[in-house]
């Protein structure tokens, strides 16, 4: 049986990845991009940090691809070193929101009751900010540092897990194999923990793949501000803000450079989100 | 006999999907003479819809019309071009649908759903259209209909959706009616009911009707006529007493022993065993019954063959029929 | 009606969050805005306790919020440290220039996205279908910030035909008279092309940046939600009984699809009052959201408490507006 549904499984990967070479670029582009969050440093051909007066502002070339900034630094250097902490952010923020926001929804509706009711409300309320200007705030509020920008970051982001991991477990509560474990004398916290968080944990994954992107941007969006990292450290969202003051003066690669990478990251989170969710969700699958 | 009203010959419509083409249906032939109630018999998956859906020629974009004629009035509504085709359907021919609720734009106020169908198919001025759609109302006895032009069909029970998907449907006094299921969502009591307007509508008029139903009882009860379909063939056509009383194909004769009211005993109540083999298959054999029939032949397989004339309008198609 | 009267009243415990939410967030702001002014060597520790007690530092948590609560009900949002106006004036001076530029991109998001999200499901596997998921996948992927400075490079150095990125108006032309604060609107009312030319040629980049980021999830709730209808059986009812193609197209399908649009949109609008603040940086817009910075950047608490709650306040406010638009066109949901 067990081997039956792997079986259709893979042949749901096959199909998802093989049928479609946009989805397998995406895996590819993934690998890629994780592979530079691991080995950045070692691969970047110079420092990310040292500068050089007499090279600065120059062209991509030969020399430095991506060309320098103001400073005379690589930004082939500085793009691929970032990746590392753009990663660590967007990833750190979601697996923080996804853990906390599926354990509290899950609480909140299988319990249900007055703690279930006083949550909603504060969710509904963290929602009625715009999120980006939220997590503006309290990044603001807890201080300019980069545990505060995941924090922010998966403040904005708790609501949509919350929400969602208190629907499934809601519809799940009263189901046969909730009952059957309940009769067989397990414990609340047993059912939680054994039988409901694995059977959700299918949407959660979806969802949380599909954030990924979105969070890289809002972590980008604030360091762009200004908010959270602070230079030198190299980070797309900071790069950027840097090099826009050469953009109208014509030097776009300053900006250029972090900008694409930034976009290619997202894009590449958003399509494997998109496969990912092809492959667990059967729903979905059209 | 008279030329029929609608003649369906040699239909064949294929579907592409993802898992490969399907054969859906395969050189469907039957006539529908005017004033005359047909019911279409199968089980689900037979192609019933899909029959009646090319005849009103709303397939999704999935389908293929391979080959075939539907003639209506001697005219083959498939050659029509486009705008012709508009002007035909919701006229000439209608189709209400299984589920009454759904079937209807749920936003937008039945009346104005009625009257859109007079506005597009008849000259009248917008005041008369109002006038019309009220009539339309009155004829399929919605109690009321003045107050009811204004309902939303949320508002409605699905007796009186159903109502009103008739009233859409007859709004321009077709010559055919096609009613697909037109009771399968609704309790006994009002199944009766609807069926019985249909019948009234239809002779006070004259209308063609095609009843298409799994219910084998409930077609015997309204029907002059019933056209037995299997796995997207017509595998027997014949007056409802004649396919009563002597079914001459071997599905047929599975069917009738699968309906209470119509078996003489109740132990010779039987389900029909086995399932409609897969459409999608290259090698599907000439009878798609075969597979499920204990009388099948070796000259079964024996390549492609026709529906033969068994009795006066009772054709069968079978190398050996009961 | 009464179901309107409903929302706004249940909008009130939202807002009332909101107004805590925002209190606790500028009250944990590390620095104590009386010890970043003492930086300052001009200051006396006197005049630093005297500016404790005129903010009202000294007192506890509850009081400090009671405070503040009823200031707010008489309008009153405090004063911003850093220009010594009122935030109320400050905000309301700002507000237009924002609201100019937010709703100018939405009009033109929804001006493109939804004839295409429409022709994209009219024909599935066209051209314009790969188009418009194209446009969707890239629009969620584009940082606004990096669009909005691309489209500088290409339209400003590259190409010449974009003014300076510098705000809302040509250094070199007066402001029309202020009726409404929307530059382009208050040149009309003072018949003044030649300033609403200005106004509005500033306002097309960054209208065009934030637009292009609306732009995705508008089309792909339009064209869903009208594969969706497209394929359901009402339609398949109307086609059957030979409606016109604009009638079936318009009348029966779209109306239907607008629903989830409708609520699209409104979660479209509020994503653009927060990416605001980005765009506004790129193109130096002085807006609320470039206000917003300044005074996160000072440590001016009053000023970013007030920008939180109009945020906020606007968020309800169109969430109550899509409500509305959708009792309108759903006759089930007034209910
Ligand atoms: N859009 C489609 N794509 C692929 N196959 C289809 C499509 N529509 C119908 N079919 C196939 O055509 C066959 C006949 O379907 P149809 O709906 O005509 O059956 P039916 O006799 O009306 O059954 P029911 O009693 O369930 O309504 C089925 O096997 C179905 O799988
Ligand atoms: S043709 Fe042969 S297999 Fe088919 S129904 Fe008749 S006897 Fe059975
Ligand atoms: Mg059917």
């Amino acid at each position: 049986m067990k081997s039956r549904a792997m079986q259709d499984r893979w042949d749901v990967i096959r199909h998802v990845v093989g049928g479609n070479p946009v989805n397998l670029i995406a895996f590819v582009l993934f690998a890629l991009i994780c592979l530079a969050a691991l080995l950045g440093p070692v691969l970047a051909p110079q420092d990310p940090l040292a500068t050089n007066a007499a090279f600065a502002l120059q062209p991509p070339s030969t020399q430095f691809w991506f060309g320098t900034d103001q400073l005379g630094r690589d930004i082939f250097s500085r793009v691929l070193v970032a990746t590392r902490l753009d990663l660590l952010i967007a990833f750190g923020a979601v697996g923080l929101s996804c853990l906390l926001g599926s354990l509290i929804g899950a609480m909140i509706g299988y319990w249900g009751g007055f703690w279930d009711g006083a949550t909603s409300r504060v969710v509904d309320v963290l929602m009625a900010f715009p999120l980006f200007v939220l997590a503006m705030a309290t990044v603001a509020a807890l201080g300019n540092t980069v545990a505060n920008v995941i924090y922010a970051t998966a403040v904005i982001n708790l609501p949509f897990y919350i929400r969602l991991a208190r629907a499934e477990v809601r519809v799940r509560r009263g189901l046969g194999y909730v009952e059957a474990a309940r009769v067989g004398g397990s414990g609340d916290w047993r059912i939680l923990i054994r039988f409901l968080l694995p059977n959700i944990a299918s949407p959660l994954v979806i969802q949380a793949s599909v954030n990924l992107g979105w969070a890289v941007l809002n972590a980008a969006g604030l360091s762009f501000l200004g908010l959270g990292v602070r230079p030198p450290t190299p980070e797309w969202g900071i790069m950027v803000a840097e090099g826009a003051r050469f953009i109208a003066s014509g030097e776009w690669w300053v900006a250029a450079f972090p900008g694409f990478a930034l976009m290619v990251t997202v894009f590449t989170f958003n399509l494997t989100g998109d496969a990912l969710r092809d492959i667990l969700d059967p729903r979905m699958r059209t | 006999m008279t030329a029929p009203l609608l003649s369906v010959q040699n239909l064949t419509v294929d579907f592409t999907t993802r898992s490969g083409m399907v054969h859906v249906l395969e050189d469907v032939s039957f006539d529908i003479g005017a004033g005359e109630i047909i019911g279409i018999i199968g089980e689900s998956g037979s192609g019933k819809s899909v029959t009646a859906y090319t005849v009103m020629g709303i397939l999704d974009h999935a389908a293929r019309i391979r080959s075939g004629r539907i003639a209506f009035e001697g005219t083959d509504v498939l050659q029509m071009d486009r705008r012709s085709r508009d002007n035909w359907r919701g006229k000439e021919a209608s189709i209400i649908f299984q589920n009454p609720r759904t079937a209807l734009n749920p936003i937008r106020a039945v009346g104005d759903q009625i009257a859109d169908v007079i506005a597009r198919h008849t000259p009248a001025r917008a005041s008369e259209v109002r006038g019309r759609a009220v009539a339309a109302l009155k004829q399929v006895r919605i109690p009321d209909p003045e107050r009811r032009m204004a309902a939303f069909p949320f508002e409605l029970s699905g007796g009186l959706c159903q109502r009103i998907g008739i009233a859409i449907a007859l709004a321009c006094a077709p010559k055919l009616l096609i009613a697909d299921e037109p009771t399968t969502g609704l309790d006994v009591t009002t199944q009766a009911v609807i069926m019985d307007l249909i019948r009234a509508l239809a002779s006070e008029r004259g209308m063609s009707v095609a009843l298409i139903t799994h219910d084998l009882a409930l077609a015997a009860e309204y029907c002059d006529r019933i056209v037995i379909m299997h796995a997207g063939h017509v595998v027997e056509t014949a007056k409802t007493e004649d396919i009563i009383a002597r079914p001459r194909h071997p599905y047929t004769a599975r069917l009738l022993r699968s309906v209470p009211s119509l078996v003489d005993r109740i132990d010779e109540l039987q389900a029909i065993e086995g399932s409609l083999p897969d459409l999608r298959r290259e090698d599907l054999p000439p009878c798609r019954f075969a597979e499920r029939c204990d009388r099948r032949l070796p000259t079964c397989d024996a390549g492609k063959f026709e529906a033969a004339l068994v009795g006066p309008g009772h054709t069968v198609a079978c190398r050996n029929p009961l | 009606m009464t179901r309107i009267a409903l929302r706004l009243l249940s909008a009130i415990p939202t807002l009332f969050g909101v107004v805590i939410v925002t209190f606790l967030l500028t009250r944990v702001l590390p620095g104590d805005p009386a010890v970043f002014f003492a930086s300052n060597p001009s200051m006396s520790t006197d005049d630093i306790a005297a500016l404790r007690e005129q903010l009202g530092l000294d007192k506890s948590l509850i009081e400090q919020f009671w405070i503040y609560l009823v200031a707010l009900f008489q309008g009153d949002l405090g004063n911003s440290l850093t220009t010594g106006q009122t935030v109320m004036t400050e905000i309301i001076n700002r507000l237009p220039a924002s609201a100019e530029l937010t709703v100018f991109a939405f009009l033109l998001a929804i001006g493109v996205s939804l004839p295409l999200g429409l022709a994209a499901a009219l024909r599935p596997g066209s051209l314009i279908d790969h188009l418009s998921r194209l446009i969707s996948t890239l629009g969620v992927s584009m940082p606004t910030f990096v669009t909005g400075l691309l489209l500088i490079y290409v339209f400003y150095f590259l190409l010449g035909v974009a003014p300076e990125p510098i705000g809302r108006m040509d250094p070199f032309l007066f402001d029309p008279p202020k009726v409404t604060g929307m530059l382009t609107v208050d040149a009309l009312i003072a018949g003044d092309m030649e300033v609403f030319r200005a106004a509005f040629t500033q306002m097309i980049l960054p209208a065009v940046t934030m637009a292009l980021f609306a732009l995705a999830p508008l089309t792909r709730m339009t064209r869903a939600a009208m594969l969706g209808t497209l394929g359901s059986e009402f339609v398949r009812t109307a086609r059957a009984s030979g409606l016109s193609r604009r009638k079936i197209i318009f009348t029966y399908a779209f109306r239907n699809a607008l629903l989830p649009v409708v609520t699209t949109m409104g979660m479209t609008f509020s994503y653009m009052l927060g990416a605001n603040v980005l765009v506004e940086r790129v193109f130096s817009w002085p807006g609320i959201g470039a206000f917003a910075m300044d005074s996160i950047i000072n440590l001016d608490y009053a000023p970013l408490q007030g920008f939180m709650l109009v945020m906020a306040a606007i968020f309800i406010l169109v969430n109550l507006t899509t409500d509305i638009v959708v009792t309108i066109i759903d006759p089930r949901a007034s209910k």
